[in-house]
């Protein structure tokens, strides 16, 4: 079954989907989708160090997304504002990404498939590191599930019982490279954001609980992936962008479902 | 718990300084003071987070604190029902969730969103929620502000048969200097440095108090005078002619520069 490239692509965006959309959740109730941003830009300048130093491209992104997270955290906002820190950061990784790959003859052409993603070309091995990856992410998350939302609704609260948000903060971090190096090759750098935090908007108006949220997001996330393969099949569109589109349709549909249900419960009152 | 000598500095501003406090189980304290006088501070150093710059903290072996912050925002994007959030971080049976609020007197309001409750039904959800923890210190940061006086009077009495019920310490915050609870063992006066502490008096034949609060609170509130305009400079403040009744119960400290 595996022998088919489309089987192939088709498991690859579903996992990505399924270990992006939880992580997703916390990037947008916690505003950090700058944050995903700067992360996956970074990866960019983690390929191009990959190439240069001949090691794979999957440590490269690692390594160089866990850099920039952990420089972001421990950077926090002592001189500049959030936001402004992790534009300047954010465009430099990949500005400086784009110079150092310049410099090697072999990455040159090759580049807008790490941008872009190049989902078709998913082989098994990068099946394997994406299934593991994902899976990592998501036992990461679920062990950390409660403390993680309680740092996120309030870090005082969080101290009063006895859970230090930095270290979930931190938590959050780790997960974020990982999803970033394990989705760079399905959707590409500048993508990566879209897929943690579109499913996630998308389920947030039919949602009671946290938890809810986290499940719905996923199922938003595989159908995306999925929906958005098919498109650029039928279309011969590319498909890492046609997986963003769709989920932003689910968003759009989304958003208009919740209107209309608020406004028929107006009614019914 | 204990605190001796506690110091906090926000970059060059000392927010506290020279700090020493006791609380013991099963009194109610109640600090107040002016906005800025830190208040909050002090709190967030007691629950923990905030580290002293300067002091220690001395903490009973396995004391459990609830605490119920000033105000919590709760992001729009982020769905959480009532019952949810009293199951944050450990999750609870039911019934004892159930228990928790109707103790806090909110006993209808486990399946609603969070977004949608009233200031007050917010704060007795926080403290239905520090309930749960079983605490040994239950702590308050203006746990009533927003609250109009016959709300804020009844959540008093709910703490109060808080902690009859459950035997903690009570320690609260409050920056409206003139009303501190009546069953209040102890009032600290803050402001950076604890500028006096003592029993609450009663002042009960204030026409002007009585006509602020009502007499409708069921006894929630007593009346706690002090003033805050002091210069920390001048050598003496003195009240002047009659003296309040509060002041025979009051240590002064002089006020460290």
């Amino acid at each position: 079954m595996l022998d088919s490239f489309l089987v192939r692509a088709a498991l690859a965006g579903v996992g990505v989907a399924l270990a992006a959309a939880p992580l997703g959740c916390f990037v947008v109730w916690r505003r950090m989708a700058y944050f995903g941003d700067a992360t996956a830009h970074a990866a960019i300048l983690g390929v191009a160090l990959a190439f240069a130093f001949s090691v794979s491209v999957t440590l490269g992104t690692l390594g160089v997304a866990l850099a920039m997270a952990l420089l972001v955290t421990a950077l926090g906002e002592r001189t500049h504002a959030m936001d402004t820190l992790l534009g300047v950061l954010a465009h430099s990784a990949l500005a400086f990404g784009l110079v150092v790959a310049s410099f090697l003859s072999g990455v040159r052409g090759d580049l807008s498939a790490w941008l872009f993603g190049d989902i078709l070309a998913v082989r098994r091995t990068d099946l394997a590191i994406i299934w593991a990856g994902a899976a990592a992410v998501v036992a990461l998350v679920a062990w950390r599930w409660q403390a993680l939302l309680l740092a996120t609704l309030s870090p005082d609260l969080a101290c009063a019982s006895g859970i230090d948000p930095r270290r979930e903060q931190l938590v959050l971090s780790v997960a974020l490279a990982l999803v970033v190096a394990v989705a760079i090759k399905v959707v590409g750098a500048l993508l990566i954001t879209a897929m943690l935090i579109v499913p996630a908007a998308a389920a947030r108006p039919f949602s009671a609980t946290p938890e809810g949220m986290a499940l719905l997001a996923s199922g938003v996330g595989a159908a995306a992936a999925i929906g958005g393969l098919y498109a650029a099949l039928r279309l011969d569109t590319p498909a890492g962008p046609s997986i963003v589109c769709a989920a932003a349709l689910a968003f759009a549909a989304s958003l208009i479902a919740g209107r209309l249900r608020g406004h028929f419960a107006r009614y019914a009152d | 718990m204990r605190l001796s000598g506690v110091s906090v500095r926000f970059a060059r501003a000392a927010v506290l300084h020279g700090i020493d406090f006791t609380i013991s189980r099963g009194e109610i304290v109640t600090i107040v003071g002016p906005n800025g006088s830190g208040k909050s501070t002090l709190l967030r150093v007691l629950v923990g987070a905030q580290a002293p710059s300067a002091g220690h903290v001395t903490r009973a072996s396995g004391l459990s604190i609830g605490y119920v912050p000033q105000r919590l925002r709760i992001d729009a994007t982020l769905p959480m029902t009532v019952h949810r959030f009293l199951d944050l971080p450990v999750r609870r049976p039911r019934v004892a969730l159930a228990a928790a609020l109707a103790r806090a007197g909110v006993g209808t309001l486990g399946s609603r969103q969070m977004a949608e409750l009233s200031g007050g039904q917010f704060q007795r959800v926080l403290l239905a929620r520090a309930l749960l923890a079983e605490p040994d210190l239950l702590v308050l940061d203006e746990a009533t502000q927003g609250l109009d006086p016959p709300g804020s009077a009844s959540f008093y009495r709910a703490i109060e048969a808080v902690r009859d019920e459950l035997g903690c310490a009570v320690l609260m915050v409050s920056h409206e200097l003139h009303v501190v609870m009546s069953a209040s063992d102890r009032v600290v006066c803050l402001n950076g440095h604890v500028c006096c502490e003592g029993a609450p008096a009663v002042v009960s034949s204030r026409p002007e108090y009585r006509a602020l609060f009502g007499t409708g609170t069921g006894g929630a509130f007593a009346l706690y005078r002090h003033d805050h305009d002091h210069d920390h400079d001048a050598p003496v403040r003195g009240t002047g002619g009659e003296r309040d009744p509060i002041a025979a119960s009051t240590t002064v400290h002089e006020p460290r520069p």
